[in-house]
């Protein structure tokens, strides 16, 4: 029965920033994670991150920017946190041996990102997420003394003491089917996003929501979930981004008639807009018959200096090449807004403190609120680290007075029987795959760039029938050794989870702000809406709903114009 | 939707049975991947198919696999090429990599080959004393050079597919000794030195890749393992005068200098030769050489015994006809003041860098 000071769930940006300070703050850390570290979806992450870190530029600026991205629903006292950071910790990174762009000076060099007031976006090529967590692992593996990696682990539940204190989780060791009770005295979720409740969605196949869902379970508050980021540029299909760099590099947006139609939605920032409001231009075009055939709009980066894009966005021209077979450096690529990030996640303080003791949250998962309605591109990899460190040191702090806890050991038992219960099933119910497809299309239907009542709850019927159907699954993996099958399963029903706290969250929300546009509400409404929504898991599992206030320290609700 | 079969090599390790095949119909769009053809027959058909994937997009570098033979990532290959590459009617055949024990169906242990090699180049950053107060100045070009090893997603193709590897499983590798021109590259890092010497020294590290291009071709990034490889050799020795253990640096001066002066291999010349550091003077006349050389003798016996080396031969050599175009080759190259240092990743044209790879070669400590 392994035991930890600190245990984290999860190994992208977030978890390995997490484990890290943990270690430098004097724990014996462990760090879980359901692929092996470099897998986590962290490594998609091309464009870059964001730092007031020139002298010309500041880290107000930077907050404001944010602020105004949010549309005035982020946390003001949490996004100065992020921004003041912001600095130092890409100088640590440097310092760690990330392969920053320099300039000619052999400084770090910058790049423009959309909502951004200045070029504050540092980057790798478009590797940038690959680069820091290839270079974060790299010092676990240095520190494997403080470090115990559990790689190709899947936790499937949190357990408590008999306080109600967190007190480990319950994880399966996916090479040999084992399961095993780990004993901490904090856990820090940084389980990432769960795009794969969308489909077509930017985000890998493990992005399946595990933490948030296990969080709720074990009564931890999620805020905001409706909060569902659709990026402008992703393949139509498969959902493959293109990376906002390409805009920020210069790159344009046409509609079939050749209009380059962000003049009439955001005369001054054009395609450097806020994400939900180029994403809203292009829906609209669409819906309005300007768009092409397939149902997308086109992004011209022939405008880029060819020797630019061989530089700066190699990885795209890879994937245009490979997905789409198109030469970018020579013709306009088909795109569509796509989902591709949740605002929303596990509610915490700026230390990553949810409201269950002991548990803290980091990353996509976590909701702290830094991105409010609308998050800012090269922002998350940003609030991964900065809220990835700070709960890690914080957990070993509060580790540090503390004894071993005593988890108690139900959940052991009771997980056990449920994956066995689902291996040994027999086929009665559906197939998996069948449930996630239905449930993948009627929320990019029902749940994207434009909402309203009706659709929502005919989601919201949809995901609660087929919460029901998920319980019946069978499989057809019978082993122990990599039974992907039965994980699939747990994915399943974490997803379902999001899904109806997403949907719930949409339908209460009653007005326009960010990511979230009602056509039955188009307005922002101030008056009654700057404030969170609060979901916790009801007795009968439904999700109950409450309201907390919005942080703001300096910056007044304003129109947001780009 | 066309329609494509699958052949999958399945290996259930609980079972006690040997490996065996499953074979799949899939209706799929030419342009999808091979990856979701396999998702999707596991989707649909059996959920029992064992492959690690997540991105679908060359970037997590979960799904190396060989189809019809040849490595790949399962997400990046065209199902329609695929089919067209395994012929009329053929299935397309997609089985676990090469050098890794497999663990179930396509899954293969990369913890007990890859990631212990990575580990053996020491991975992490070593600078000399504590950071600046801003950021580490360094050349644009020198984070550029090594931002092509820094692009590697740990796939473990190269791997996968490294002929030297093959034939002796301690060589460290292509992908590890890539990740390790990270940091000799790396102007931060202040044990060029010492690494380099540790990886020469090894017998089964710089000197043991036998320029087979199979990394390079199956790389799904461009990262082109062997060209890193040849860059740690130049420095090592160019740059530190660092001898390896089983003299791969005079093996290759020798080998270059006889193809210049013939044109064709001189078999007889090679071994002397390459203890001499390419001359042939030295390697006879040397107390050093010649003890190497003696001791290496029965490799000379051999290549007499299996005709590699006819005495006659072994007297006289003849030259290529054609010697002169060989001789203008290594005129130009001569001529040219500086040696090709970086890396071309992103600063050339996407169709060079199959030339890059080849000046690399060509360029090699001529
Ligand atoms: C295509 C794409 C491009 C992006 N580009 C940018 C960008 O340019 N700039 C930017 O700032 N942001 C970008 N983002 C967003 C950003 O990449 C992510 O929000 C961020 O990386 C999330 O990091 P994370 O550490 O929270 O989670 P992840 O990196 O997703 O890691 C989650 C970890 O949790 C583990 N895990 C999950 N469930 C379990 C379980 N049940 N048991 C054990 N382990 C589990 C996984 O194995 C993984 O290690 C992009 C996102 C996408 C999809
Ligand atoms: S070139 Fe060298 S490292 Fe690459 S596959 Fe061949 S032998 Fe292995
Ligand atoms: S060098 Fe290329 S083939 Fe080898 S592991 Fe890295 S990305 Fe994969
Ligand atoms: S699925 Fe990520 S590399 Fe193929």
């Amino acid at each position: 029965m392994p035991q930890h000071d600190v245990l984290v769930i999860g190994a992208g940006l977030a978890g390995q920033r997490a484990a890290l300070a943990a270690a430098e703050g004097g724990a014996s850390v462990g760090i879980i994670s359901k692929v092996h570290p470099v897998r986590s979806h962290s490594n998609a992450a091309q464009g870059g991150i964001n730092a007031a870190l020139n002298p010309e530029d500041s880290w107000e600026s930077h907050a404001f920017d944010t602020v105004k991205g949010s549309d005035y629903l982020g946390d003001q006292d949490a996004i100065e946190i992020m921004c003041r950071e912001a600095p130092d910790e890409i100088l640590h990174l440097e310092h760690l041996g990330v392969t920053f762009h320099r300039n000619e000076q052999g400084k770090l060099g910058t790049r423009a990102f959309g909502g951004a007031s200045a070029a504050r976006t540092y980057y790798v090529a478009d590797i940038t997420g690959q680069a820091i967590l290839h270079v974060l692992y790299e010092q676990l593996m240095k520190y494997s003394d403080q470090v115990d990696r559990y790689e190709e682990w899947f936790t499937t539940a949190l357990v408590k003491d008999e306080s109600g204190r967190i007190a480990g989780a319950v994880t399966r060791n996916i090479r040999d089917g084992s399961m095993e009770l780990f004993t901490a005295k904090t856990v820090i979720l940084a389980t990432g996003g769960n795009g794969q409740i969308f489909n077509p969605s930017t985000n890998a196949l493990i992005c399946t929501g595990d933490g948030i869902a296990q969080a709720y379970r074990a009564g931890a508050t999620l805020m905001d979930m409706e909060m569902i980021q659709y990026h402008p540029t992703t393949l139509a299909g498969i959902g493959l981004l293109i990376t906002e760099g390409a805009r920020g590099e210069g790159a344009h947006l046409y509609n079939a008639q050749g209009e380059r139609f962000m003049e009439r939605y955001a005369p001054n920032k054009m395609e450097l807009a806020s994400r939900d409001v180029v994403s809203r231009a292009e829906q609209t075009e669409i819906n309005e018959g300007r768009g092409f055939p397939d149902g997308t709009v086109a992004l011209d980066i022939t405008v880029v200096p060819k020797q630019r894009i061989h530089e700066a966005l190699r990885e795209i021209v890879m994937v245009g090449r490979d997905f789409a077979g198109v030469d970018i450096t020579r013709e306009p690529i088909h795109i569509k807004p796509g989902n591709h990030y949740v605002m929303g996640g596990i509610k915490t303080n700026v230390d990553g403190e949810t409201d269950v003791p002991g548990l803290y949250a980091a990353g996509e998962c976590a909701c702290v609120s830094v991105h409010g309605g609308n998050r800012l591109g090269a922002n998350s990899l940003l609030d991964t680290l900065i809220f990835g460190r700070r709960s890690g040191a914080h957990a070993a702090r509060v580790a540090k007075g503390m004894s071993m806890p005593t988890p108690t050991r139900e959940e052991l038992g009771r997980e056990r029987e449920l994956l066995d219960g689902i291996v040994k099933r027999d086929r009665t119910g559906r197939r998996v795959s069948e449930i996630k497809a239905e449930m993948g299309a009627v929320m990019d239907k029902h749940c994207a760039v434009f909402r309203d009542e009706e659709g929502l709850k005919v989601a919201l019927e949809t995901v609660k029938r087929l919460r029901e159907e998920a319980k019946t699954v069978a499989i057809d993996d019978k082993g122990t050794v990599f039974n992907q099958d039965v994980l699939g399963a747990l994915e399943l029903q974490y997803m379902l989870d999001n899904a109806e706290c997403i949907v719930t969250g949409a339908i209460e929300r009653k007005e326009s702000r960010g990511a979230q546009f009602r056509t039955d509400f188009p307005e922002r409404n101030d008056e009654e809406w700057i404030k969170h929504i609060n979901l916790s898991a009801g007795d009968d599992g439904t999700p109950e709903i409450s309201y907390s206030e919005v942080t703001m320290t300096q910056w007044e609700p304003q129109e947001r114009k780009y | 939707m066309p329609e494509y079969k699958l052949k999958l090599r399945r290996y259930d390790p609980e079972s006690g049975q040997p490996a065996y095949w499953s074979e799949y119909d899939v209706d799929l769009d030419a342009e999808r991947s091979v990856l979701q053809g396999i998702l999707t027959a596991r989707d649909d058909q059996d959920g029992s198919i064992g492959i690690r994937c997540s991105c679908r997009a060359a970037i997590c570098g979960s799904c190396a696999v060989r189809i019809n033979g040849k490595t790949a990532l399962a997400c990046n290959t065209a199902i329609g090429e695929a089919a067209e590459k395994a012929g009329d009617g053929n299935p397309i055949v997609v089985e676990p990599m090469n050098n890794m024990p497999v663990i179930k169906d396509l899954i293969v242990d990369m913890d007990a080959v890859h990631w212990k090699k990575v580990q053996r180049v020491v991975p992490w950053l070593l600078p000399d004393g504590d950071p600046p107060e801003r950021e580490y100045v360094v050349p644009a070009e020198s984070m550029i050079d090594i931002t092509q090893s820094m692009a590697c997603i740990q796939c473990g193709a190269c791997v996968g597919a490294c002929l030297s590897m093959e034939a002796n499983p301690d060589f460290i590798g292509p992908a590890a000794l890539a990740k390790a021109y990270r940091f000799v590259g790396d102007p931060r890092d202040g044990q060029e030195r010492e690494r380099l010497k540790d990886l020469a020294e090894d017998p089964d590290g710089l000197y043991t890749c036998t320029h087979c291009f199979a990394c390079v071709e199956v790389c799904p990034k461009d990262v082109a393992p062997m060209n890193q490889i040849m860059r740690l050799r130049r420095r090592a020795t160019g740059d530190f005068g660092i001898k390896d253990r089983n003299n791969g640096y005079g093996h290759e001066k020798a080998f270059v200098n006889l193809i210049e002066k013939y044109g064709t291999l001189h078999e007889a010349q090679l071994l002397p030769r390459s203890f001499g550091d390419g001359s042939l003077l030295k390697g006879q006349t040397e107390p050093g050489a010649v003890k190497e050389l003696i001791e290496n003798l029965p490799t000379a016996i051999r290549g007499l015994k299996s005709g590699k080396v006819s005495p006659v031969k072994a007297l006289w050599h003849h030259k290529l006809p054609g010697q002169e175009n060989v001789k203008r080759i290594f005129d130009e190259v001569h001529a040219k003041e500086d040696r090709l240092e970086l890396n071309l990743y992103i600063v050339g044209e996407g169709n060079d860098e199959e030339i890059g790879a080849m000046a690399e070669i060509a360029k090699e400590d001529v």
